[in-house]
């Protein structure tokens, strides 16, 4: 807070003009990542505390060291794109950086992420043990259908039982956390449609053809 | 940033403020505006609203994607820092161990306090709401009625600004001509929930928000809010000024660099600055009230989180602002051969009656949103609609089994995706196995925006049950002794909750919605612990007579004229309305009523 009589009198367009500025510059440097650590190490390391900068634009890492090794960094980035494909309107899963989110998230010090880690590592290691069973192959290595071939079985509780009692948990959590981590990058809101967080001088209501859809005109 | 340290601290005030929120802001502004020399003390940290808050920023630029953590437990985003339900150091007890007598107690330790962290909600009481026992024979009544606080709501509304729209409703009060600010358009989620919520008695109208939809008559408003003062007319007209209407993007919740919406610091604390009666002393965690000879306040001990030591800020008045519980706490820690119970607490009714929002919700899938044609939804950061209660005439003597009533809020459309926004993806789109690959991205990209979900927030009456006291043992990194709650919901509170269920039911089945039949043992689930919806109020209600409470109609306490109240903790009742602007409205009130005083030389 600085003394009222020195702030600036900004009008409304500079003001747009700095957010959109602002807003353009945050998206230039989320798609830089960081490269992967090799050691497994257990987590003692610290959180961000309870005053953390909250405009600064943080990357997996920049708090907390990752911790997947570069095998298991293989098989997660195999399957984020699996469970997130590039298709002709978006990226991959791994185009956007969801593994090093993975990483983040499983080398994090915090309750609910370290309840996470022992069922993500196993789960990377069922996934791994599946490939090896059925193909003799890394599952990174595997064909694209032969990857799907192994997701189904995860992802269906039924038949993940014959891997383990827990092999559908394990794909349920990574799923959603490799999805939830994808569409919450610009290119992902984009492709499900999430086009706001843009400033604008008026508020003009839905269009016409959205209260058309709802039959509301 | 003309905040001060504890070194230079002047001799005396005329008001010492503990807190800095709606409560203390409003107080301080009302006070300096008129020339009364006021210190805030605030327990938190300085914070620049125009510096520290992150609009823009995405889930993906968070540690995380921005989910709650001990550290930062409303998400990293959200405007809170050093703030939460727990607090490293400054712990609160529970008496009873069943989940339906927890109670939590969210603590905002910064500057502008839980002004930050708000929806902007702002609903005016309405006549019944101040009158519960009279109309429903429960509860107490206030000593004030509607008519007077009319006058202070309408002031603080133009002074925060408030969009709205002034629909003639049953016990959801009117503005004044002149008052609201516009109200900014519905979206095709709240449109489509006006026209079905209909078929079963919901009305689906504008809400009130502390948010900027113009810009604010920096040429008019000054002179109605300080008639023959032209130096506050020109402070607060140059603030006005200072004020850019909301740009409709990013969620309220994280603050507002542009001062679109209302924040203590923004609109309170910096006019207040700017007439020089007022010092701010940050990193002040008050300790207990000082007394004179003949049981007089005299200021304000505190530690300076800063040093660790003790300092004391003397002052003529002192004006507790800290939040009901933490108000209630100062005065409980307040001790003395004079006041053996207590400061203000010769009735024994200081930590009594403590009420909360009594709240659950409900959300469905409606299909009519599927392939929904792509259109920025953000808005207001907010609501833009909600469901006022109506049902006044089938509860006109508790008659559905609870006193006062509930309103619906609700967010709808396609608003930023989190980390668990599609955590539930498979179920809703009928699929037995967990969805992955180009199915789950044509998925998700059709169901975005379908999922609207209603959460009630209703009227709750003081039980014996809920109150507070000190824990015996239990003391906080300072050394001060910490709060120990009780809670308990009545039968009014649980009828309430089946009520809510069953009509959001009902509701979310008129919009197309299917929802799954509410089950009694589901209740205790449904029903958010006391707290959780960061609304308590009470410990230090106001009433006609000092026996059964704490302080008079201008929460003034009883026992001790010199000591006020500008939080929640004199209210009464809660009613089904968000508590803030009332706060501020009593404040205001509140500050008249002492500078008459200080005037006539009572106090």
């Amino acid at each position: 807070m600085s003394k009222p009589d020195c702030l600036p009198r900004i009008d409304r367009r500079a003001a747009i003009q700095w957010m959109l500025g602002a807003a353009a510059a945050i998206a230039a440097r989320d798609t830089r990542l960081l490269a992967a650590d090799d050691t497994a190490a257990p987590i003692t390391a610290k959180g961000y505390g309870p005053d953390p900068s909250m405009v600064t634009i943080y990357k997996p890492g920049d708090v907390w060291p990752l911790t997947l090794t570069e095998p298991q960094r293989r098989t997660t980035r195999a399957l984020c794109d699996v469970i997130v494909p590039a298709d002709d309107t978006s990226p991959s899963a791994s185009a956007v950086g969801v593994p090093d989110f993975i990483d983040e998230w499983i080398s994090a010090p915090y309750p609910d992420q370290a309840k996470d880690r022992p069922l993500l590592l196993d789960g990377l290691r069922w996934i791994e043990e599946e490939a090896q069973r059925r193909h003799q192959t890394a599952f990174a290595d595997l064909s694209g259908a032969q990857q799907t071939g192994i997701c189904e079985t995860f992802a269906d509780a039924v038949k993940a039982k014959a891997i383990h009692a827990k092999a559908a948990a394990f794909f349920k959590r990574f799923r959603d956390l490799t999805f939830g981590a994808w569409c919450t990058t610009p290119e992902g809101m984009k492709a499900i449609g999430y086009i706001g967080n843009v400033p604008s001088v008026s508020f003009t209501g839905p269009p016409l053809e959205a209260l058309k859809h709802v039959g509301l005109a | 940033m003309p905040l001060i340290t504890a070194e230079k601290l002047r001799d005396s005030y005329d008001v010492v403020i503990v807190g800095s929120g709606a409560g203390g802001g409003q107080t301080a502004y009302t006070l300096t505006m008129e020339g009364v020399k006021v210190l805030v003390l605030e327990a938190g940290r300085s914070f620049d609203v125009q510096t520290e808050v992150a609009m823009f920023q995405l889930p993906s630029q968070a540690p995380l994607r921005g989910v709650a953590t001990p550290d930062k437990q409303y998400g990293f985003h959200d405007c809170s820092i050093n703030s939460g339900w727990d607090i490293p150091g400054e712990p609160y007890t529970q008496a009873g161990k069943a989940p339906e007598n927890q109670f939590r107690w969210w603590r905002q330790r910064m500057m502008g306090g839980r002004t930050n962290h708000w929806g902007r909600i702002s609903l005016r009481n309405g006549p019944y709401d101040f009158k519960p026992r009279s109309r429903w024979g429960a509860g107490f009544d206030w000593p004030i009625s509607y008519e007077d606080v009319a006058p202070y709501y309408d002031k603080v509304e133009m002074l925060i600004g408030v969009f709205g729209t002034n629909e003639g409703l049953e016990n959801s009060p009117d503005s004044s001509p002149g008052v609201l600010q516009p109200a900014p358009k519905l979206r095709v989620g709240e449109l489509y929930a006006q026209k079905h919520g209909k078929k079963v008695g919901a009305h689906v109208t504008s809400i009130h928000r502390a948010v900027l939809t113009q810009p604010q008559d920096a040429e008019t408003l000054p002179a109605k809010l300080h008639p023959g003062n032209p130096k506050a007319q020109g402070i607060l007209a140059e603030h006005m000024r200072n004020r850019l209407p909301c740009f409709w993007a990013t969620d309220c919740h994280r603050g507002c660099t542009i001062r679109a919406n209302y924040d203590s610091q923004t609109v309170h604390l910096r006019p207040a600055l700017a007439t020089g009666n007022l010092d701010i002393l940050p990193n002040a965690m008050a300790r207990e009230i000082t007394i004179d000879k003949e049981g007089k306040a005299t200021g304000i001990t505190f530690i300076d989180k800063t040093t660790g030591r003790e300092g004391h800020a003397k002052g003529r008045v002192v004006v507790l602002a800290a939040s009901s519980m933490e108000s209630v706490r100062l005065l409980l820690n307040s001790k003395s051969n004079l006041f053996p119970q207590g400061l203000a607490n010769s009735s024994g009714k200081v930590g009594t009656s403590i009420t909360d929002s009594v709240a659950s919700g409900l959300g469905a899938y409606i299909p009519a949103f599927e392939g929904m044609p792509i259109h920025n939804e953000d808005g207001a950061g907010g609501a833009h609609a909600y469901v006022p209660w109506t049902l006044h005439a089938q509860n006109r003597n508790g008659e559905l089994g609870f006193p006062g009533g509930y309103h619906l809020e609700f967010a709808s459309g396609r608003r930023m995706p989190t980390l668990t926004t599609f955590s539930g993806i498979d179920s809703r789109s009928g699929s037995a196995t967990t969805l992955f690959g180009a199915r789950l991205k044509e998925d998700a990209r059709r169901v975005h925006g379908c999922v609207l979900g209603f959460a009630a927030q209703g009227s709750m009456l003081p039980n014996d049950g809920s109150y507070c006291e000190l824990d015996p043992e239990i003391k906080d990194r300072w050394g001060i002794p910490v709060l120990r709650f009780h809670w308990k919901w009545t039968e009014f509170e649980r009828n309430q909750v089946r009520h809510q269920q069953k009509h959001i039911r009902e509701l979310l089945e008129a919009l197309g919605g299917s929802v799954k039949p509410f089950v009694e043992a589901d209740l205790i689930e449904s029903m958010k612990p006391g707290g959780s919806v960061i609304h308590e109020v009470g410990g230090a209600i106001m009433g006609s007579d000092a026996a059964t409470s704490v302080t008079n109609q201008w929460s003034q306490t009883w026992d001790v004229k010199n000591v006020f109240l500008a939080d929640g903790a004199p209210f009464a009742s809660t009613a089904d309305k968000n508590p803030t602007l009332t706060i501020m409205a009593l404040a205001w009130r509140m500050a008249d009523h002492l500078m008459d005083e200080l005037k006539k030389g009572n106090i």
